[in-house]
C-alpha cells in the first residue's frame, strides 16, 4: 500500500500540475508532494512496507537507502525550485552567452515533468523485477529530457538531443542484457526462474554461466551509460551544464544513483551465482577509467557547471570501484553514494545562485563570490572541500573506507592510482573554486533569498554531520545494503 | 507465413535501409519492418493466447503505424532537405551491412542458446539488426536518420525478445513498447525544435557544447 502511494502520489500530482492554472498553486503542490513523499519515505523507516504485486515491488535495504536519498534531495530541490521559478521571467529572455532571445518552457510542463521524474525514480528504487526496473529507468530519461530543455535555446536543445539519444541507446543495450538474463534463467534442466531479484539470487546456481556473464556486461554498459561511467559519459557534462541548476542537482544526486542501483541489482545476481569476480574486474576497470577521464577534464575546466558534472563522473567511478573491490569497500560505496548525492546537490544549487548573480558560467569571469554572496560563498568553498574528500566532511570517511579496503586486500596498484587521481581532482577543483571565491566582484554584497540558500545549507550541514557521526540506524541500513550487494 | 520468411524479410528491409538515399523511403522501410515484427509473435511458435495476439497487435500498431506517422510528421514540420546525407556512402554502407550480417551469424553460432529457439536464424538476425542500428546512428547526419537507427536497433532487440524469450510478462512487454513509443514521441518534438532553432537537423553541426573550444 505504502509503495503504491510512494509512486502514485507524485505521478498524480504531476497530472494535477498540468491542470492547475495558477503558478502559486502549482508551486505549493510541488512542495506539498515533496513533503508527502518524504513523509512516506520516513514512515518506511519506522514500519518496513511488505512486498506487493507478487514481490515485484518491495523496499529492501538498498532500495530504502536510495529512495531516502532521492526523497531528501527532491524536497530540497522543490523548495529551491519555488524561489527559482519565482525569479525566472515569463517573457523572452536574453541569452547571456550569445545574446539571442529565448523563452522558457511553460512552468506547468516543468513542474509536471519534475513530479513524474520523482515517480519514475521511486519506481526504480522499489522495482525488484528486472523488466520493471528497465521500464522505470527508461521512464526517468523521458521524464527528465523536457526538464533539461527548460531554457529553450540552442545549447540546451543540443544537450537534450544528446541526452535522449545516448541514454536511449544505452538503455536499449540494457534491455538486451535483460533478455540475456532471461535466457540464462531458462535452462533445459529446470523450470525457468522468474525475473524477480529474490528468486534469481535464491536459485542463482542454476543460471547458465556464459549467458549470465553476457547479461551482466550489457546491463553494465547500458545502465553505465545512464550512470555516467567513462567512456560512456559523453552526454553528462552537456546535460548537467545546460539544464537549470535545480535539475542538475537532481540529475547528479538522484538519477545517477538510480542507474547505479540497476548495476547493483545485476551484480547481486552475479554474486549469488558465484560469478562476482568476473563482474568486479569490469567494475574496477570502469571505475578507474572514469576517475582518470574526469581528472583530465577537471584540470583547466573553464565552465564551473561542467566542472561539477565531471566531478560526478569521478564519483560514479569511485562507486563502481568500491563495488568492484568488494568486502568493506562495498560499505564505503554505499556511504559514498549518500555523501556524494547530498554534497553534489548542494554544490549545484549553490552554482545556480552564482549563475543567477553573475550571469556567466565561465570560471574566469567569476571573482569574489565570498564577498558578493556571503552565504553561497561559504557553501561553495565548504562544498568543494567536502566533494574532494577533505575531513571532517562525509565523503572523506567513505573515500577513506574504500582506500583502506583496497590496501587491506593487497591491491596496492589500485590504491595508488585511486589516491593519485583524487589528488589530481583536488588540485584541479581547488584552482577553479578558490579563485572564484576570492577577490573582488566590484559590486556591493547582495542579500540572498532564503529559498535559495536554505536548501543547499541544509544538505551541506547533513554532509558535515555524516562526516563526524553516522547515526546507528543509518549505519545499520548501510550495513544491510552492503550485505545485500555482496559485501560486508 | 513462417518464422524464417519473416526473419529474412527483416534482414532485407535492413539492407534496403542502408541503401536508401531519401528520408521518406527510409521511414517507410522501417514501417514495413515494424509490421513484419508485429507478425513475429504469431509465427514464433508461441501458443496463440490473447496475450500473444495483444502483443502482436500492439507491436504492429506502434512499430508499423505510429512510428512512421510520427517521423513523417516531424519531417514535414521540419521542412528540411529530404536526402539522407550519410557520412559513409551507400555502397560502403551496404557492404558494411553484409559484413555485420556475417559477423552476426558467426557470433550466433558461438553463443548457443541453452534451450533451442524456433529458428537458427533468430539470434543472428537480431544481432545484425542491433549492429546495423548502431551503425546507422553513427553514420547518418540527420536527426531523423538517427532515430531510425535507434528504431532498427530496438527492433533487433525485439526480435531477440519475442523469438528467444519464452516466458515474459505482458506488463513488462507493454511497458517496453510504451517507453519506446514515448521516446520516439519526445525525439520527434525535439527534432521539430531543432529544425526551428537551427533551420537544419544535421546533428554533426550540433557541436557547441565541448570542453576545449578551438
Amino acid at each position: 500500500m505504502m509503495i503504491f502511494a510512494l509512486v502514485l502520489v507524485p505521478a498524480l500530482a504531476g497530472v494535477a500540475a498540468v491542470a492547475l492554472r495558477h503558478d502559486r498553486a502549482r508551486r505549493a503542490l510541488l512542495v506539498l508532494t515533496a513533503l508527502a513523499h518524504a513523509g512516506l519515505t520516513g514512515a518506511a523507516w519506522v514500519v518496513l512496507p511488505g512486498p506487493i504485486l507478487g514481490g515485484w515491488l518491495a523496499l529492501d535495504a538498498p532500495a530504502r537507502l536510495f529512495l531516502s536519498v532521492t526523497s531528501m534531495l527532491f524536497l530540497a530541490a522543490a523548495v529551491y525550485a519555488v524561489g527559482y521559478l519565482a525569479r525566472e521571467p515569463h517573457g523572452a529572455e536574453k541569452d547571456f552567452e550569445d545574446g539571442s532571445l529565448f523563452t522558457n518552457a511553460p512552468e506547468a510542463v516543468f513542474t509536471a515533468c519534475l513530479l513524474w521524474f520523482l515517480a519514475a525514480m521511486t519506481l526504480v528504487t522499489a522495482s525488484q523485477h528486472f523488466g520493471l526496473l528497465w521500464v522505470a529507468i527508461e521512464a526517468t530519461t523521458l521524464a527528465s529530457a523536457p526538464l533539461i530543455y527548460f531554457h529553450r535555446h540552442h545549447r540546451s536543445l543540443e544537450a537534450t538531443w544528446k541526452y535522449l539519444l545516448i541514454c536511449s541507446v544505452g538503455i536499449a543495450l540494457a534491455l538486451l542484457g535483460n533478455f540475456f538474463l532471461v535466457v540464462a534463467a531458462s535452462t533445459p534442466e529446470a523450470a525457468p526462474v522468474p525475473m524477480v531479484l529474490g528468486e534469481l539470487t535464491a536459485r542463482a546456481r542454476q543460471l547458465h554461466g556464459p549467458w549470465l556473464k553476457a547479461a551482466f556486461v550489457f546491463l553494465l554498459v547500458g545502465y553505465g551509460t545512464k550512470m555516467g561511467l567513462a567512456p560512456l559519459h559523453t552526454w553528462l557534462p552537456d546535460a548537467h551544464s545546460e539544464s537549470p541548476s535545480v535539475i542538475s542537482a537532481l540529475l547528479s544526486g538522484a538519477l545517477l544513483n538510480c542507474a547505479f542501483l540497476g548495476i547493483l541489482r545485476a551484480h547481486q545476481v552475479c554474486a549469488a551465482a558465484g560469478q562476482a569476480v568476473f563482474g568486479q574486474g569490469l567494475l574496477v576497470g570502469f571505475g578507474l577509467i572514469s576517475m582518470a577521464v574526469a581528472a583530465v577534464f577537471i584540470l583547466g575546466q573553464a565552465d564551473y557547471k561542467r566542472l561539477l558534472a565531471y566531478s560526478s563522473v569521478e564519483h560514479m567511478g569511485i562507486l563502481a570501484l568500491g563495488i568492484g573491490l568488494g568486502g568493506a569497500a562495498t560499505f564505503g560505496a554505499m556511504l559514498h553514494a549518500v555523501n556524494h548525492s547530498l554534497t553534489k546537490a548542494a554544490l549545484f544549487l549553490v552554482a545556480g545562485n552564482i549563475l543567477a548573480a553573475y550571469k556567466t558560467k565561465s570560471t574566469a569571469d567569476v571573482r569574489g563570490v565570498a564577498r558578493l554572496l556571503p552565504v553561497s560563498g561559504v557553501l561553495w568553498v565548504a562544498g568543494f572541500f567536502a566533494i574532494t574528500g577533505a575531513p571532517p566532511f562525509g565523503p572523506f570517511l567513505s573515500e577513506f573506507t574504500i582506500l583502506k579496503a583496497a590496501l587491506d586486500q593487497g591491491r596496492g596498484a589500485v590504491a595508488v592510482a585511486y589516491l593519485a587521481l583524487l589528488a589530481l581532482v583536488f588540485i584541479g577543483m581547488a584552482t577553479v573554486v578558490l579563485r572564484m571565491a576570492q577577490g573582488e566582484s566590484g559590486r556591493a554584497t547582495q542579500r540572498e533569498p532564503w529559498l535559495a540558500v536554505f536548501p543547499p545549507a541544509a544538505l551541506a550541514a547533513t554532509v558535515l554531520v555524516l562526516g563526524v557521526y553516522v547515526p546507528p540506524a543509518l549505519g545499520r541500513a548501510l550495513q544491510e545494503a552492503a550485505q545485500a550487494v555482496g559485501g560486508f | 507465413m513462417n518464422l524464417e520468411l519473416v526473419l529474412i524479410l527483416v534482414v532485407l528491409t535492413n539492407l534496403k535501409l542502408l541503401g536508401s538515399s531519401r528520408l521518406g523511403s527510409s521511414i517507410r522501410t522501417v514501417g514495413v519492418q515494424g509490421l513484419l515484427l508485429g507478425l513475429l509473435p504469431l509465427v514464433a511458435g508461441h501458443d496463440l493466447t490473447a496475450r500473444v495476439w495483444l502483443l502482436a497487435a500492439g507491436g504492429a500498431v506502434i512499430k508499423g503505424v505510429m512510428f512512421p506517422w510520427m517521423l513523417m510528421r516531424a519531417l514535414r514540420d521540419a521542412e528540411v532537405r529530404r536526402e539522407v546525407e550519410p557520412f559513409v556512402g551507400m555502397l560502403t554502407s551496404i557492404l558494411i551491412g553484409i559484413v555485420a550480417l556475417g559477423a552476426s551469424f558467426w557470433l550466433g553460432h558461438r553463443l548457443p542458446l541453452p534451450r533451442p529457439a524456433g529458428s537458427l536464424l533468430l539470434v543472428p538476425v537480431a544481432l545484425s539488426a542491433i549492429l546495423l542500428g548502431l551503425f546507422l546512428i553513427v553514420s547518418r547526419r540527420k536527426a531523423v536518420s538517427q532515430v531510425l537507427g535507434f528504431l532498427v536497433m530496438e527492433n533487433g532487440i525485439y526480435v531477440f525478445g519475442v523469438g528467444v524469450v519464452q516466458e515474459t510478462s505482458l506488463l513488462v512487454e507493454l511497458g517496453v513498447l510504451l517507453d519506446v513509443f514515448v521516446a520516439v514521441f519526445v525525439m520527434g518534438i525535439i527534432i521539430f525544435h531543432i529544425s526551428r532553432e537551427f533551420d537544419h537537423i544535421d546533428t554533426d553541426r550540433l557541436s557547441m557544447l565541448r570542453d576545449w573550444k578551438p
